[in-house]
């Protein structure tokens, strides 16, 4: 299968709109989850509205969210995609037209603006912008695109701290809860708490933002991992944040944790907080057509 | 826990009345605002045609529609998507909002801080909690755009939004001192050591 620009851009516009409207299946059971064991009245009210919002938006066809965010694109080549010297380019500025088309011909608000002189092309798009990542993977046949419309009030919450091997596991563990605390209600919780453990500076926030979009109920590759975003994810339900912060038991969906291996001296952990509107699509191409999903 | 129906603009008394945990639903105006516009009015001394004295503004950047102007729509803009940011970005916006444009009532998410709070307590003001997130329910609140401001910051303009049962909205900072984040907060931090021994983290 040839890489189709027209197909990677229709899909890249549907893509942004379709994230933007309806939430995850594995979210809206979040959402059940927490109300079921969420022992404050103040709490349940606030959840019970967000529950609605999900209904309205889809009834009425709305965003969930004004949010429109910050577009990123993960994409994933899968088997049998023959992938030529100049498709690279292709796909990516297919990507951006997507982008674009979505925010002109919806039309959607343009959340982007040069990052100096604060100018807003309103096309959703600039320099690096929407953010592409490019993987491969051979478990699945054809072209994975997953869209993230990440919101601005969870992304203003995103933390490094390079911390050292001295300061061992603890200071993953505190400075997790510590984020939490100073987030408080500013992240729109309920959140999906992000992690990154390892790396480098830069691989570490990588990683807490992957962690961060991960669908719930999915739990970290590594055992190690796995067990501390277990821990973390009933400790940060202690503080008592609640969602929105205005108090409750419901204060993160889960907190999921991604690592990667780290040098002889360092420890750095990043955090990178997803609200709870947890937006994302998914489009698989195949020659058989598109599928689109979470 | 009391229920206020408020149309603005709101004298002093009204708003002194309000406390947190009340419940507030708004009919009538509301002024939009968000970062560029309050870099703009107070950072950059430039000025709007609207008078805000009395009146509550909202934390916001809508997803709006150009559309011909028309009785629905005197603007020229559709309103799509009308939701709440972060307002914790625009804190220090607040005192200059309440003394020199005379506004009564924030609406926002997430919560003021300290200074805000002693903004309100002092020139008589309060801020009123949106659930974030929840933009499409917010918008059937919303019946029109009545006017636009400053709008060479689109999104980012000064909104005149016309509102039916806008709410209902909960009191979350008062003018008495009263601030529902700061006393979440203060109970929070009280559970980080059991968070952490949790954890099986001794608290340092």
């Amino acid at each position: 299968m040839r890489i189709d620009p027209q197909a990677i851009e229709s899909a890249a516009k549907e893509l942004y709109i379709r994230a933007l409207k309806i939430l995850p299946d594995d979210v809206k059971r979040g959402f059940e989850a927490l109300a079921a064991r969420e022992t404050s009245a103040t709490a349940q009210s606030v959840l019970g509205t967000m529950i609605k919002n999900i209904a309205v938006a889809e009834a009425t066809d709305n965003l969930l969210c004004q949010d429109t965010g910050i577009p990123i694109y993960n994409v994933t080549i899968g088997r049998g995609v023959e992938f030529g010297a100049d498709d690279g380019v292709a796909l990516k500025a297919a990507i951006r037209r997507g982008c674009e088309r979505a925010t002109r011909e919806h039309p959607l608000r343009s959340s982007i603006v040069h990052p100096l002189t604060r100018q807003n092309a309103h096309t959703s798009c600039g320099i690096e912008v929407p953010v592409i990542h490019l993987d491969v993977a051979d478990d699945f046949e054809g072209l994975r695109i997953e869209m993230i419309p990440k919101g601005s009030g969870s992304e203003n919450n995103s933390w490094l701290k390079m911390a050292v091997p001295a300061d061992g596991t603890d200071a993953v563990k505190t400075f997790v809860v510590d984020c939490v605390l100073d987030a408080g209600g500013r992240t729109c919780p309920p959140t999906i708490v992000g992690v990154g453990v390892g790396g480098t500076a830069d691989l570490c926030v990588h990683l807490a933002k992957r962690a961060a979009i991960r669908p719930l109920g999915t739990h970290c590759g590594d055992p190690a991992g796995a067990s501390l975003e277990e821990e973390l994810s009933a400790a940060v339900n202690l503080l008592g944040v609640g969602p929105q912060g205005l108090g409750g038991d419901s204060t993160a969906f889960a907190v999921h944790v991604e690592l990667a291996a780290t040098h002889i001296t360092m420890n750095p952990v990043a955090v990178n907080m997803q609200c709870h509107s947890a937006r994302r699509a998914s489009a698989t191409i195949t020659p058989g057509g598109v599928r689109y999903g979470f | 826990m009391a229920h206020h129906e408020l149309t603005a603009p709101v004298t002093e008394a009204q708003v002194r009345a309000l406390r947190i945990d009340d419940t507030v639903t708004l009919q009538g105006v509301l002024f939009g605002i968000r970062d560029a516009t309050q870099i703009a009015l107070f950072d950059r001394d430039r000025k709007t045609r609207f008078d805000l004295a009395g009146h509550a503004v909202i934390h916001t950047a809508p997803n709006v529609k150009k559309v011909p102007p028309s009785p629905e729509h005197p603007a020229g803009y559709a309103p799509l998507c009308v939701g709440t940011t972060t307002s914790a970005r625009m804190e220090r916006f607040t005192r200059p909002l309440l003394g020199e444009l005379g506004v009564r009532l924030i609406i926002g998410k997430g919560g003021l801080g300290k200074a805000s709070l002693a903004a309100f307590c002092e020139l008589g003001g309060a801020y009123l909690a949106v659930i974030g997130g929840t933009a499409a329910l917010e918008t059937t609140w919303v019946e029109g755009i009545e006017d636009v401001d400053l709008d060479d910051l689109n999104p980012e303009s000064l909104w005149r939004f016309r509102v039916r049962d806008f709410g209902p909205l909960r009191v979350a900072m008062d003018s008495h001192g009263g601030s529902i984040y700061a006393a979440v907060d203060a109970g929070a931090r009280t559970k980080r050591a059991a968070a952490l021994a949790a954890l099986g983290v001794k608290a340092r």
